[in-house]
C-alpha cells in the first residue's frame, strides 16, 4: 500500500476508545484495571500492524483474537461486539471485514485450543484423583489383608449358604490343615458332639438374618481329629442396604484354658482320694432333681457311714484309712454307678448314694442292701485284711413333698438311727421318728439366736373360777415364731431349752414380759385385773439368782407380788432337802404364790407337798381328758378326781382343773368343789389384747369398778 | 458414620460438582457433563448467575489485591475449587512477589487439578480438607507451618461458606479459624444472600440439593454475624460489586441482582 495515512482522517482514535470501553465493559471485572489497560495497548497495537502492513497480513488480528480468549474473554457475546465494532468503525476501508475475519478465526482457534486443554486437564484431575482414591483404597485392602493374613485369631470368611470361602493362615494352623483340606467344606461340617446347646440354633439365626453376631465356646476336631477348643464369635456381614451378605467367623484357641478349667471343674467337684463326686457337688445333683420335677417322681437317698473306721484309722493309721476309703469308694462306683446312681463321698467316712429317678421304696433298699453285699468280703490294706460294715440310712420319698435340705436331714437322722438300732444294716425313714429327731435338731440348733432376734411371744389363757365363770388368772405360754417350722408350743422346745440351759434366759424374758403385762392390767383394771401364773422349769427353780431375778423383775415392772403366781413341777422339787426349797421360801415371803403344776403326772409324793410353800395346785390335764375316753372307767376316773380336789382342800390349796373342755365337766367339776378350771372351754391361749378385751367384759358384766 | 481417617474418599464425577460448576459460569472448561447440565438448568432459572460468579471472582480479586496492598504475604484460601483464572497466588504476586498460598478444598478432583496446575510452583500447596472439621484442617502440615509463623495471614472464605449447612454450624466454624489467626490477620468472605432476589432462592437452593454440596443462602444479618471478633475494612458487608469498587461505573445501578455478601475483616 503506498498512499500515505493522512492523520485528519485518522479513524484511530475513535476506534481505540470504542476497543478499549468494550475490553473494560465486557469482563465484569475479574480483571485488574492495569492489566486491562495493558491488554488494550497491545491489542491497539497489534490491529494497526495488521491494518497498516504491507502486503496484508492478518496474524496480528488473529493474535488479538487469541490473547482475548487468554485474558477470558470467552463469550460469545464478546465476539458479537468486537466483529460488529469492526464493521461498524472500519479501522481503513478494506481490510476492516477481513481484520474481523481473522480476529474471528483467532479468537476461535485459541478458544477451542483453551476448551481442549482444559477437558484434558480436568480429565487428568479426575483421574489423578481416581487413581490416588484406589491407590489409598488398595492401600486400605492391603492393611486390611495383611491384618486377615498375620492375624493371630483364626478368621474365616463363608457365605449364607454355610460354603466357607476364605480362612486364614491363623485358623488353617488352628485346626492342622492345610489349604485345600477346607476348600469345599462346609459351616454345617464342623459340628462336634460337645457343642453348646444353642450354638446351631444361634448361627440359623445369624444367617436369616435375625441377629448380627453370636459368642459362644465350642469345640472343633482338628484334621489329625484331635479336639481344639475355641472361643468362637460370628459376625453377619451386610451390604449397603443392610442385606445379609457374607458371615465372618473368629475363631481363638482355649483348649489350654478349656483344659485348665475342666481339670479345675473336676478338682471342685470331685473328692481328691476316692474320685467320686464331693459333698458340693451332690448337693448340686441333689438339688438339681427338685428344679423341674415331673408330677409324682421320686427319689431316693442312702446315707452310708462305715461301721468302726475310727479304729481302723486310729489303730492303723491314716494312710490305711485313706486305702480303705479309696477301696470302698472303688466298690460303690462299682456295683451302683452302672446301675444310673450317683455315688458321692460327704467327708470322712461318710458316702451318699442319689437315685434320682426312683420307682418306689423296694428299688432304695435294693441299692442299700447291693452297698451292703458289695462291702461284705474283706479289703485288703497292705498286710491287713479289713472287714468292712457299714450302716446304712434310707430314705424315699416323691420330689413334691420334700425339700433338698429337709431330705438330707431326714437321711442322716435315719442313718443314725440304723446305727442306734445296730450295725450292718440299713434303717428305712420313719416320718414319726423322723419328725421328732428334726423338732430336736431344728430347736437347739436355733434356739441361741432366736431370743435375740425376738422370735419368742408370749400368749395368755384364761383360768377360770368355777363359782361365777370369771376370770381369775391367766398363765403365760411361751410361744416360739420358728423361721422354718413356723409357731412352736412350748412343749416342743421348753425340754431343749432345759437341756441346753437356754431355759435360763428364756424363763427370765417370759418373766419380764409377762409381769410387765400384768401389771399393764393391773393398772387399768385393778381388782378385775387377773392373777398372772408362769411356769417356772425345774433348772430355773435351782438357779442361784432365780430369787434375785424375780425381785429385780417386781420392782421394774411394778407388778404386785400377789399378783404372781409361780407354777413348778412336782420333778422341780424331789425333797425335804431339796436345794431349791429355801429359793422357793424366798419367793414366798416376798409375797409371790407357788402352784403345783401337772400334779398327779408323776410319782408324787404326797409327804412333801405338805412341807412344800405352795397355795395351788393343778390337776395333771390327762386325768381330765381321759374322762372323754371310753376305754377308761369314768366314774374311776371321776373318783380319782374327786380325791385329788379333797386332798388339796385339805391342805389349803386351790385347786386348778385343766382341759376342761365341756360345759358338762366344768359343771361336774364345780360340783365336786374344784375351784378354777382352764381348758378350751374357758379360752384358749390369745394375744394379751384379747385378754384385756375380756377383763374388760367381765368388769361390764360384773360392775366392777376400778 | 464418620470414615476413619485411613480410608480413602471416592471421587464421584457422575455428581455435579459445586468447583466445576463454579468454573462453567466463569467461563473455563475444567468440568464434566453433569456439571454443565446443572450449570445450564441453573441459569435458565436465573439468567445472571454467570455474571454473579464473576462479580464473585472480582471481589476476590479486588479482596487479595487489598490484603497484599496491606503487607500480607500469606495466603489461605479455603475452598478454592478449581483456580485457573485469577487465582489467589497470581492476583497476590502482582502486588507481593514472594507471596505464599495454601489452596485447600474437599474435592479431590479440584485437588488434584491444583496439584497439577502448581506442581511448579514452590510457594504454593494444596490441601485436601474439610472445611467443616476445622481442627483437623488446622492442623494439617502446610496451614499449621502458614499459621505458626505468626505474621497475619489472609483468610479466604470466599463463596463457601453457603455450603455449609446450619446444622454443621458456620459461625462455630470461622470462630475456630478466627482462634487459630495471628493478630493483624484478615478474613475475606463472600456469602449467597437471601435478600437479593428473593424469588430466586428457592429454586435455586432446591437445585443445589441435589449436589455433594447443598447450598444455604443467609441474611445480611447472619452473614454480618460471621466477622465478629473482627473490624469490618470500609465498606463493610455489602453486596459483591459494592465493595471497594475500582471505578463508580462498576457498582451499577442494582447491585443487590448479585444476591452475594462480601466483606472483609482485620483482626485486631
Amino acid at each position: 500500500m503506498s498512499a500515505a495515512p493522512a492523520p485528519a482522517r485518522e479513524p484511530a482514535d475513535s476506534f481505540g476508545e470504542a476497543w478499549a470501553a468494550l475490553l473494560h465493559e465486557s469482563h465484569g471485572g475479574m480483571l485488574a484495571p492495569a492489566v486491562i489497560r495493558r491488554l488494550v495497548n497491545r491489542t491497539t497495537e497489534l490491529l494497526r500492524e495488521a491494518r497498516n502492513g504491507d502486503p496484508f497480513d492478518p496474524r496480528p488480528a488473529e493474535e488479538v483474537g487469541a490473547l482475548l480468549v487468554h485474558a477470558r474473554y470467552t463469550d460469545p457475546g464478546v465476539l458479537a461486539r468486537v466483529v460488529t465494532l469492526f464493521q461498524r468503525q472500519p479501522l481503513d476501508g478494506p481490510r476492516g471485514p477481513a481484520l474481523a475475519g481473522a480476529f474471528a478465526a483467532g479468537w476461535a482457534v485459541a478458544l477451542r485450543e483453551k476448551t481442549l486443554r482444559e477437558q484434558e486437564s480436568i480429565r487428568l484431575a479426575a483421574d489423578s484423583a481416581r487413581k490416588g482414591a484406589e491407590r489409598a483404597l488398595y492401600a486400605s485392602e492391603a492393611r486390611f489383608r495383611a491384618l486377615f493374613e498375620s492375624a493371630a485369631i483364626g478368621i474365616g470368611i463363608g457365605d449364607l449358604e454355610g460354603r466357607i470361602l476364605e480362612v486364614n493362615p491363623a485358623l488353617l494352623e488352628l485346626f492342622g490343615a492345610r489349604p485345600e483340606d477346607l476348600a469345599g467344606r462346609r459351616v454345617d461340617d464342623l459340628v462336634h458332639p460337645e457343642d453348646t446347646p444353642g450354638v446351631w440354633d444361634a448361627y440359623g439365626e445369624l444367617i436369616a438374618g435375625k441377629r448380627d453376631h453370636f459368642q459362644f465356646d465350642k469345640p472343633y476336631y482338628r484334621h489329625d481329629g484331635e479336639v481344639v477348643w475355641t472361643h468362637l464369635t460370628v459376625t453377619l456381614i451386610r451390604d449397603q442396604q443392610q442385606r445379609p451378605q457374607y458371615q465372618v467367623a473368629m475363631l481363638e484357641d482355649i483348649t489350654d484354658r478349656y483344659r485348665l478349667q475342666e481339670r479345675l471343674r473336676f478338682q471342685a467337684t470331685h473328692d481328691e482320694l476316692t474320685g467320686l463326686l464331693n459333698r458340693a457337688a451332690f448337693f448340686e445333683r441333689l438339688e438339681a432333681v427338685f428344679e423341674a420335677p415331673e408330677p409324682g417322681a421320686r427319689f431316693g437317698l442312702c446315707y452310708v457311714d462305715l461301721d468302726g473306721f475310727k479304729v481302723i484309722n486310729d489303730s492303723l493309721g491314716h494312710d490305711a484309712g485313706d486305702q480303705l476309703l479309696a477301696a470302698v469308694a472303688a466298690r460303690l462306683a462299682a456295683v451302683l454307678t452302672p446301675l444310673g446312681h450317683v455315688v458321692a463321698r460327704l467327708g470322712g467316712d461318710e458316702f451318699v448314694v442319689l437315685l434320682e429317678n426312683c420307682s418306689g421304696a423296694e428299688e432304695a433298699v435294693a441299692v442299700a442292701e447291693t452297698l451292703l453285699e458289695a462291702l461284705d468280703g474283706p479289703v485288703v490294706v497292705g498286710d491287713h485284711r479289713l472287714s468292712v460294715g457299714a450302716s446304712v440310712g434310707v430314705l424315699e420319698r416323691t420330689v413334691a413333698t420334700t425339700t433338698p435340705m429337709a431330705a438330707v436331714r431326714a437321711a442322716d437322722l435315719t442313718l443314725y438311727r440304723a446305727k442306734e438300732e445296730g450295725r450292718g444294716r440299713w434303717t428305712l425313714f420313719d416320718p414319726r421318728q423322723n419328725a421328732r429327731a428334726v423338732n430336736r435338731y431344728a430347736v437347739s440348733v436355733r434356739m441361741p439366736v432366736a431370743l435375740d432376734r425376738g422370735e419368742f411371744f408370749i400368749d395368755y389363757q384364761p383360768l377360770c373360777s368355777l363359782a361365777d365363770g370369771s376370770l381369775a388368772a391367766v398363765e403365760a405360754l411361751v410361744r416360739w415364731r420358728h423361721p422354718q417350722l413356723g409357731v412352736l408350743g412350748p412343749e416342743e422346745f421348753v425340754a431343749t431349752a432345759e437341756e441346753t440351759g437356754l431355759i435360763i434366759p428364756l424363763g427370765r424374758w417370759v418373766l419380764e414380759q409377762a409381769c410387765a403385762q400384768a401389771a399393764d392390767w393391773s393398772r387399768r383394771f385393778g381388782a378385775a385385773a387377773p392373777q398372772l401364773n408362769v411356769n417356772l422349769a425345774a433348772r430355773q427353780a435351782r438357779t442361784a439368782g432365780l430369787v434375785s431375778d424375780v425381785a429385780d423383775i417386781l420392782a421394774s415392772t411394778g407388778l404386785d407380788p400377789g399378783l404372781l403366781q409361780l407354777e413348778i413341777t412336782e420333778s422341780a422339787v424331789v425333797g425335804r432337802d431339796d436345794e431349791s426349797l429355801p429359793a422357793l421360801h424366798a419367793l414366798v415371803g416376798m409375797g409371790v404364790s407357788l402352784a403345783v403344776d401337772d400334779f398327779g403326772s408323776g410319782w408324787s409324793n404326797l409327804a412333801y407337798l405338805r412341807d412344800l410353800p405352795v397355795s395351788g395346785l393343778k390337776i395333771a390335764g390327762s386325768f381330765v381328758a381321759d374322762l372323754h375316753d371310753p376305754e377308761k372307767d369314768e366314774q374311776l376316773g371321776w373318783r380319782i378326781v374327786g380325791a385329788m380336789v379333797s386332798l388339796a382342800h385339805t391342805l389349803g390349796l386351790v385347786v386348778t382343773a385343766e382341759e376342761v373342755e365341756s360345759e358338762k365337766h366344768a359343771e361336774r367339776l364345780r360340783s365336786m368343789g374344784c375351784d378354777w378350771a382352764q381348758g378350751w372351754y374357758f379360752g384358749r391361749p390369745v394375744r394379751p389384747s384379747e385378754i384385756t378385751v375380756r377383763i374388760a367384759d367381765g368388769i361390764a358384766q360384773r360392775g366392777y369398778r376400778q | 458414620m464418620t470414615r476413619p481417617q485411613w480410608v480413602p474418599p471416592g471421587t464421584d464425577t457422575e455428581k455435579p460438582n459445586a468447583a466445576r460448576v463454579y468454573d462453567y459460569y466463569l467461563g473455563g472448561s475444567h468440568n464434566f457433563a453433569v456439571d454443565r447440565e446443572l450449570a445450564r438448568r441453573a441459569v435458565e432459572l436465573w439468567p445472571e448467575l454467570p455474571m454473579i460468579m464473576r462479580a464473585n471472582r472480582a471481589f476476590l480479586r479486588r479482596a487479595v489485591h487489598y490484603a497484599a496492598e496491606q503487607g500480607i504475604t500469606r495466603f489461605l484460601d479455603i475452598g478454592s475449587g478449581i483456580p485457573t483464572f485469577g487465582a489467589v497466588h497470581e492476583i497476590a504476586r502482582e502486588t507481593a512477589p514472594g507471596a505464599e498460598v495454601v489452596y485447600v478444598d474437599q474435592d479431590p478432583v479440584a485437588v488434584a487439578h491444583s496439584e497439577l496446575l502448581l506442581a511448579d510452583d514452590p510457594l504454593s500447596q494444596v490441601v485436601q480438607a474439610d472445611l467443616r472439621q476445622p481442627a483437623d484442617l488446622l492442623t494439617r502440615p502446610p496451614v499449621a507451618a502458614l499459621l505458626d509463623a505468626g505474621e497475619p495471614v489472609a483468610v479466604l472464605l470466599v463463596a463457601v461458606l453457603h455450603f455449609i449447612t446450619d446444622a454443621e454450624d458456620p459461625e462455630g466454624i470461622v470462630r475456630q479459624l478466627r482462634a487459630a489467626m495471628p493478630a493483624g490477620s484478615i478474613l475475606i468472605l463472600s456469602h449467597a444472600c437471601l435478600e437479593g432476589r428473593p424469588d430466586q432462592t428457592g429454586p435455586h437452593q432446591d437445585l443445589y440439593a441435589r449436589t455433594p454440596t447443598p447450598l444455604t443462602m443467609r441474611s445480611r444479618k447472619r452473614i454480618s454475624g460471621l466477622f465478629d471478633g473482627f473490624d469490618l475494612v470500609e465498606p463493610g458487608v455489602v453486596y459483591l460489586p459494592e465493595w471497594q469498587p475500582e471505578n463508580p461505573g462498576a457498582v451499577g445501578s442494582h447491585p443487590e441482582r448479585f444476591t452475594g455478601m462480601a466483606g472483609v475483616g482485620r483482626l485486631p
